[in-house]
């Protein structure tokens, strides 16, 4: 096919990913902020928001303090920010615009519509009180999104772009959200596995809609260990690290069988990551540091993500 | 910005004949060629047996059909309105037979000669030598490209897609009104009028042999296989280049893309190098042998051409000239399609072919020529006059209709500058029966058959038939009340 | 005379682009006062590069780079025979008749200065009069100035600043041949100025308009008279964007500099 096609639709399924993962990342940012403020102890949860959507540059450029209706404004609607989610339906709806043959009626539909819609909802600022609603609103829109193009794609190479686009997009949120935790700070009265703490953790699953499936395989309390664990080791958890990888290895493969056996860099890159995921432990992982893997992760996606880009989208 | 001649797949991209007169005294073709038995027979016990009440039904679910289509069409170009763009008039246009038979082989001879011109044109100019068309006429042609002289396209074939636009004043009476060369757009509205059709009325259909249409798609992409070039090595790659989804006919782009099973490419997508022409693929750079472009010559090329193009590829100019791959229609076209050559086409017919003309001109007076200029100024209220170039619209003088001091008005730009005019008596084009309003009324109607040049020459039997429907008026653009009909030849 | 050319051109880019493509147009093509004994094109270092005859009957070649670079050098070296026809040109291969050479370009549209010093020069005098008186007056009027105009100049503009390289002069002396109805073409070349082993910065540009009765005959606004056997005719064609030596196009975020270095020697004992 050809490459502005499959770089478009790609990049159309990046965003729409990204446009969800940011309703998750502010989705978390809120609840730790309440949570914090219902117990008397505001901290600097919005400024981890906007560190692990690394949007903090952007934000402090045009902004002062991290201030809740500031902050929420700056991921949600503001046009001057690329990776804000009105910007980012924006940018999917125009890869789509350009690329419209390729496209299933129902996911231009799903794609189109959500456009429209949104363009209203966010028109001008979201009170307080419609914040959550918004949020999830972006989210089941997101997903209509894909399972309109999961239920009509041809599963041919058109397809696997796509689901390139989705999972690259989904691992990279999934460890910045992780991050989060880690740039957020306890106050210092508060110790380690305290209520707020716990809290905090919680937020961070329920916004990789986690809360439930963490309890399922687990059977036990929140522990950071086995949250971290759950979000990066766990083939059965579909937002993880390694679910994600597993998708983006095997499109990848699909891709060069199609294509005669021809692999390059991003094969191996990818591999590369699978594997350690595949075959990691926890332990070793808390080891190294937490937050220095999840740096490592990102990275390593970054440059996955270009590859695929030199290989096949140019 | 990109000014593109490719726009919406309006039918009518240069005028309606306005060189016409009212229906009242128009030639129709249901009630006069009929009179019991014969072409419009069927249709016509049809339309007697049809309560009114379910004809107005049938009409309003056409519109529902279209309105789902003119979705797909107004979302394609990129606008939000749903109504479709151009009305589709319930009543098919019936041709029998023998008549189409004649109009194929007329319509055939006239692109014979349009190709054969061209190719003098870039060549010899032996037609310009023999002193039939006056030489500046060429040589300072808008159309006329300095880039095609002493190429050899393949076939010989410039014009790969012609429509040829045709009226009708009597029951024998054919005339060509104009031709055009460069992309002719609208056989979108063919095909899918006939689907239209088939969906809506198949009792109707069932009660006729019609000649299809749907193969167009198959005939276009054989065209353009026929015309690879020479150091094309297997199956052709064939390519449509579009101007992109902001352009309003790039439905029709796409769906002929589709259609055909071609790739549907945009000038950012073609790579040229060492004088081959690439597309970018997700497998590396795959070759293409025959580009089917809807861009206007001008913003083909920006190392070629206009360097502010974004819509063209550089360097396929090099490439065409070199012979490694061939561009349809072919660049330069737009030197014969242009109403100041026009009027030498008959001549074109007699000097390469040796043939006379099987379907005539509109009599057409060239300004340029000082004897026919003389004839014009002194008959200016029963003629047409029209800009040569252009679209028109302004600068023209409906004789007939003009106040003296109009025409005398005008005689002075004529006399000023006689090149840029022609002149043609009015015309009263036929009518059809057609679902209006007031219910089933005469309108006129006049017909555009897409021919296909390429080793061989190939018609699809019918075409476009665009009807005015608005009473009275002779103007068939959509943009003024012109709406198309589904057109049927009748296999005898 | 026997000249020798070299003619190197390099294109720098500040930052790697990934693809570029060029037309050339270096190659004379023989006529009765040009016998070419050797010519070679080379770019990059290649020298089998694809080329064609265009519709002026310009020799052209083509050079594609298709990877990541941030050069592009040309380079021209050749060796031709030339004799003095004052100017009149004979047994080159015309492709398109004279009258085809009356169209207007943007870069040739004359204004109402140009029409005016293009009248005054016709004055009643015959076609081959008027073009000289032509030369002159533009000649006159536009003193030879670099960097006030670039490719992209019209004549009328070049002479309302009253100044501007070859290709200006040539520009407007054809807009003001073609007003007088007289056909008038761009040509590109190289000129040899008697000072061997200079180098130059550009090739030169000059005109051809065609005189009834006569033919094609060449006209240097720029040096006020009709080529000698200095001339080496290269490519001809409406304006200089359909005769200009080298046109390219490069895709990528950069910027690019030219640097060009011409020297034209007439060789030892030749006459």
């Amino acid at each position: 096919m050809l490459s502005r096609t499959a770089d478009s639709l790609f990049w159309l399924a990046r965003y729409v990913e990204r446009a969800e993962n940011m309703a998750r990342t502010v989705l978390v940012g809120h609840w730790m902020a309440s949570m914090a403020s219902s117990l008397g102890k505001p901290g600097n949860e919005w400024q981890s928001a906007l560190m692990a959507s690394g949007c903090e540059k952007g934000f402090a450029a045009k902004h002062g303090e991290a201030a809740t209706d500031a902050v929420i404004d700056f991921l949600v609607r503001d046009p001057d920010n690329p990776s804000s989610i009105q910007s980012c339906i924006d940018t999917a709806r125009r890869n789509g615009r350009s690329v419209r043959t390729a496209l299933t009626v129902d996911m231009w539909q799903a794609l189109n519509e959500t456009w429209h819609q949104i363009r209203e909802r966010l028109s001008a600022p979201v009170p307080a009180e419609r914040v959550v609603d918004t949020l999830e609103w972006v989210i089941e829109r997101s997903q209509l999104f894909s399972g309109a193009y999961n239920g009509t794609m041809l599963r041919n190479d058109a397809y696997c772009f796509t689901r390139l686009g989705t999972f690259l997009e989904r691992a990279d949120n999934t460890a910045r959200i992780l991050d989060v935790k880690y740039h957020v700070l306890l106050p210092q009265d508060e110790h380690i596995a305290g209520a707020l703490d716990y809290y905090q953790w919680q937020a961070i699953l329920r916004s990789a809609s986690a809360l439930r499936g963490y309890h399922w395989v687990y059977r036990e309390k929140l522990k950071p260990w086995l949250i971290a664990e759950f979000l990066i080791l766990r083939p059965e958890m579909p937002r993880s690290l390694r679910a994600c990888y597993e998708q983006i290895a095997s499109h990848l493969g699909q891709l060069a069988e199609a294509y005669g056996g021809r692999e390059g860099e991003c094969h191996r890159l990818a591999g590369e990551a699978h594997a350690r995921l595949r075959y990691g432990r926890i332990q070793d992982i808390f080891q190294s540091g937490l937050h220095e893997f999840l740096t490592w992760f990102v990275d390593h996606s970054i440059l996955l993500g270009r590859e695929i880009g030199a290989f096949y989208l140019t | 910005m990109a000014k593109d001649q490719d726009h919406c797949p309006q039918p009518a991209m240069n005028d309606a004949p306005e060189n016409c007169i009212a229906a009242s005294a128009a030639f129709d073709e249901m009630l006069e060629i009929d009179d019991g038995e014969g072409n419009y027979a069927g249709l016509r016990r049809w339309l007697r047996d049809m309560a009114p009440a379910t004809l107005a039904k049938r009409r309003q679910e056409a519109e529902l059909l279209f309105r789902r289509i003119g979705v797909t069409f107004s979302v394609y170009a990129g606008g939000n309105n749903p109504e479709r763009l151009i009305p589709f008039d319930i009543i098919p246009r019936i041709i029998g037979g023998a008549e189409w038979a004649f109009l194929a082989r007329g319509l055939t001879q006239r692109v014979r000669a349009l190709n054969a011109f061209l190719a003098d044109v870039y060549h010899g100019r032996e037609f310009l030598r023999a002193g039939l068309i006056p030489e500046r006429l060429v040589m300072l042609n808008e159309g006329f490209r300095p880039e095609m002289q002493n190429m050899d396209p393949p076939a010989g074939a410039y014009v790969h897609v012609a429509g040829i636009d045709i009226v009708r004043t009597g029951p024998e009476d054919f005339y060509v009104l104009e031709d055009n060369c460069r992309t002719p757009s609208g056989v979108s509205y063919m095909l899918e009028n006939r689907e239209a059709m088939m969906r809506l009325f198949p009792d109707l259909l069932a009660g006729h042999r019609i000649a299809p249409v749907g193969h167009y798609p198959e005939e276009l992409r054989e065209t353009l296989r026929s015309v690879a070039p020479p150091g094309c090595v297997g199956e052709p790659t064939i390519v449509l280049l579009t101007a992109g989804s902001n352009n309003s006919a790039y439905y029709e782009h796409s769906f002929l893309a589709d259609e055909m099973g071609i790739e549907l490419v945009e000038g950012v997508d073609l790579l040229v190098d060492d004088n081959i022409v690439y597309m970018r693929t997700t497998q590396g750079l795959r070759r293409v042998d025959v580009i089917y472009r809807r861009i206007d010559d001008d913003f083909l090329d920006p190392l070629a051409f206009r360097p502010d193009s974004l819509l063209g590829t550089p360097g396929l100019i090099n490439a065409y000239r070199a012979g490694k791959v061939t561009i349809a229609n072919a660049l330069g076209t737009g030197v014969v399609d242009d109403k100041a050559i026009y009027p030498y086409v008959p001549a074109m017919i007699r000097f390469f072919l040796g043939e006379e003309p099987i379907i005539n001109n509109v009599p057409t007076f060239c300004c340029a020529e000082p004897k026919e200029l003389s004839h014009v100024l002194a008959n200016l209220s029963e003629l047409v006059v029209k800009e040569a170039r252009g679209s028109g619209g302004y600068g023209m003088l409906v004789g007939p209709t003009a106040t003296a001091e109009e025409r005398t008005r005008f005689a002075a730009k004529l006399k000023a500058r006689p090149e840029d005019y022609i002149a043609q008596p009015t015309l009263a084009l036929s009518t059809c029966p057609t679902f209006v309003e007031e219910g089933i009324a005469p309108r006129h109607v006049d017909l555009r058959p897409f021919v296909l040049t390429g080793k061989e020459i190939r018609i699809v039997p019918g075409g476009l038939t665009r009807v005015a429907l608005r009473s009275g008026s002779l103007v068939v653009n959509s943009s003024q009340g012109g709406g198309t009909k589904d057109t049927w030849v009748l296999e005898s | 005379m026997r000249l020798q050319i070299r003619h190197k051109t390099e294109y720098r880019y500040a930052a790697p682009v990934a693809y570029s493509i060029q037309t050339l147009r270096l190659s004379p093509r023989a006529h009765a006062g040009l016998a070419i004994l050797g010519w070679r094109v080379e770019a990059d270092g290649r020298r089998d590069l694809p080329s064609y005859v265009d519709g002026y009957g310009n020799l052209v070649h083509c050079h594609s780079v298709n990877r990541r670079h941030d050069s592009v050098s040309l380079s021209v070296e050749g060796e031709v025979e030339t004799t003095d026809s004052a100017g009149v040109l004979r047994g080159q291969a015309e492709t398109l008749p004279p009258s085809f050479f009356l169209r207007q370009t943007a870069l040739t549209q004359p204004d109402a200065a140009i029409a005016a010093m293009a009248d005054n020069a016709a004055r009643g005098r015959t076609a081959l009069d008027s073009l000289h008186d032509l030369m002159s007056a533009v000649h006159e009027q536009l003193e030879y100035q670099t960097g006030r105009t670039d490719t992209t100049t019209p004549a009328s503009e070049a002479l309302r600043q009253g100044a501007g390289v070859c290709a200006d002069h040539a520009h407007v002396f054809i807009a003001g041949a073609r007003h007088l109805g007289l056909p008038a073409r761009y040509v590109g070349g190289y000129l040899w100025t008697g000072a061997d082993g200079q180098e130059y910065q550009a090739s030169h540009a000059w005109a051809e308009a065609y005189v009834p009765d006569l033919g094609w005959v060449g006209f240097d606004p720029a040096n006020r008279l009709c080529p000698t056997d200095a001339y080496v005719r290269t490519a001809v064609g409406l304006d200089y964007h359909a005769a200009a030596p080298a046109s390219g196009v490069w895709r990528g975020d950069s910027s690019e500099t030219l640097a060009v270095r011409v020297a034209v020697t007439a060789a030892v004992g030749a006459q």
